[in-house]
């Protein structure tokens, strides 16, 4: 299949091989021929012509590009849902910072793509528009695509767009790259600003990206990160040319092998992809240190703290006043709340918002709150101590391949399992990528995932780029 | 922790979201498998650790004191579920 990466496309648009309107034919049909993957909540053939139209070439290699948008970034042009009841008919005032930059690089909006509810899951099942379907699943046995950023990933996967917009707080864009056989990188938390990204847990989320590529997931990172004075958490600091810059000799670097993420119970084709990963690396010449992170066991709990308490604060701005839905059934202004939020929102989220209010409230707070901030310090510190001695550091993605639509609903905790791996560096804010690694016996893919440090993400695009190249 | 129905109905009112009477003890019984759950962390030394509450690894900076006087309550209202004049409108709280 043609048109798959960002450089083969721009070259072809640079070369007149095509036409950008021919080019949006083949992506529009794309789009048309896997509706049925549910992966976007917003596509209207009639707004990307409207976008072709008044498009103005610029040099940049974006130029003309056909990217999605997770619905969790504000645009002007299109709706902005967060995958809710509540934003349902919202309709941003204003760009998001990540979406003005690709924009103002030429880069073409497909539409907005499906997510878990307020970025709240781990398979996209929590959205109200509805699941997304893996495009690697068999017609008889739907599989998830992962989540939050599901739909973004799907549409990746399936070729409906070249690269697509994505927000990581716990793991939202590395579990779903592993579950669709893409890359997927959260960068150091600061480098993406969070202008314009509906919020969910702010200490942890960052805006990311999703490609079908190493190569293009550098380039996507180049063209979404940079200064924002708009948020108090973005870092001043030069972005560089990663794509430009990946260089894969790696000799006489070292590795960090941490034995706590050899959990008990995760299944031996994950460990056997893992341990197929470490030989590659020798054979490149890298050195193979085996690290320890030792609060490893504490990070999601720590995260399941965190992560309600900053939602439940963040998320009592929709009260049915001044944007998205209300109920009509109210007989008081409090009652108007109330039931604004009991219809506006999905379980998941109400759970979270409840647990989040519990671990906030007087007499809670020390005992769980501050806690979980004192443990996150600790695992924080470990990964300061591990980059003493290793350069990078590399581990599974996900504890198994996707799974089956349904699986796991049961019990809440089950699904939170599912970000045991990537919630470490969401807590401790340094950057990570998974890539495509290896396969589960029944052939899905597994992803493995490379961590740095803070503002390292040269390190592993230069590894990941290596291990693209030796996958067989 | 055990959260019983009470304290799952005293968080839903801190919360404003209304839960109905039948839906109580199975929301109870879920949050007291999450709290139990994290409580786990208090296996975890924590004396004298600093809380980390911001991974920012840049210096929160400080802005000039300017006044921005762009009024765009227009396009801000246009999300509004009820408006009045140049207002958000709301139930009547005083009689």
């Amino acid at each position: 299949m043609e048109f798959i990466t960002i450089k083969e496309t721009a070259h072809k648009l640079k070369n007149k091989d095509i036409s950008i309107h021919e080019l949006y034919e083949i992506f529009i049909k794309r789009t048309n021929n896997n509706l049925d993957l549910n992966a976007y909540i917003y596509f209207n053939e009639e707004k990307i012509h409207q976008q072709l139209s008044a498009h103005s070439a610029t040099t940049n290699l974006l130029n003309g590009i056909p990217i999605a948008i997770k619905d969790l970034f504000c645009t002007k042009s299109m709706p902005t849902t967060a995958a809710s009841k509540i934003l349902k008919d919202f309709q941003s005032p204003y760009e998001s910072f990540v979406t003005q930059k690709l924009l103002n690089q030429g880069a073409i909006f497909m539409g907005k793509t499906n997510c878990d509810e307020f970025a709240m899951g781990s398979a996209n099942t929590t959205s109200y528009f509805g699941n997304v379907i893996n495009p690697l699943s068999s017609k008889d046995k739907p599989l998830v695509p992962g989540g939050s950023s599901g739909g973004s990933a799907a549409a990746v996967a399936a070729k409906l767009c070249l690269g697509a917009t994505g927000t990581d707080t716990g793991g939202s864009i590395r579990q779903p790259a592993s579950f669709c056989g893409i890359v997927g990188i959260k960068p150091t938390y600061g480098l993406c600003s969070r202008w314009g990204v509906v919020a969910f847990a702010s200490s942890l989320d960052q805006a990311g990206i999703f490609a079908n590529n190493v190569e293009d997931s550098a380039l996507l990172m180049e063209g979404i990160a940079g200064y924002d004075p708009n948020d108090s958490t973005s870092a001043n600091v030069n972005v560089p040319n990663y794509c430009q810059s990946i260089n894969t000799d790696l000799a006489g670097k070292t590795v960090g092998i941490p034995s706590e993420y050899n959990v008990q119970g995760i299944p031996e084709e994950i460990s056997i992809v893992w341990e197929k990963a470490i030989k590659k690396l020798e054979s490149g010449g890298v050195k193979i240190k085996r690290i320890s992170l030792p609060h490893t066991k504490y990070a999601l709990p720590t995260y399941y703290i965190i992560a309600p308490a900053e939602a439940s604060s963040n998320l009592a701005r929709y009260d049915g006043v001044k944007y998205g839905f209300r109920s009509e059934l109210f007989s008081s202004l409090d009652d108007m709340y109330e039931l604004t939020r009991r219809e506006g929102f999905g379980k998941e989220v109400k759970r979270r918002i409840l647990i989040g209010t519990y671990v906030l409230s007087s007499g809670y707070y020390d005992a769980y709150y501050l806690k979980a901030q004192k443990v996150r310090k600790l695992i924080a510190n470990d990964f300061e101590n591990a980059f003493r001695e290793c350069d990078f550091i590399l581990t599974p993605t996900t504890p198994s391949a996707a799974f089956p639509i349904g699986d796991k609903e049961d019990d809440p905790i089950k699904m939170y399992l599912n970000d045991i791996f990537t919630v470490p560096a969401s807590l401790a804010g340094i950057p990570g990528i998974s890539i495509p690694f290896g396969k589960s016996n029944n052939g899905l893919p597994l992803g493995i995932q490379l961590l740095s440090k803070h503002f390292d993400e040269q390190t592993i695009f230069n590894v990941a780029s290596f291990l693209e190249k030796n996958n067989d | 922790m055990k959260i019983d129905k009470n304290t799952t109905l005293k968080i839903a009112k801190l919360s404003r979201i209304k839960i109905k009477d039948d839906e109580v003890d199975e929301l109870s019984t879920q949050l007291s498998s999450i709290v139990s759950w994290v409580e786990q962390l208090n296996e975890v030394n924590t004396d004298n650790v600093e809380p980390l509450s911001n991974v920012s690894m840049t210096k929160l900076p400080l802005r000039k004191d300017i006044e921005n006087i762009k009024d765009n309550s227009k396009e801000v209202l246009l999300n509004a579920p009820d408006k009045l004049e140049n207002y958000f409108a709301v139930p009547k709280v005083v009689e």
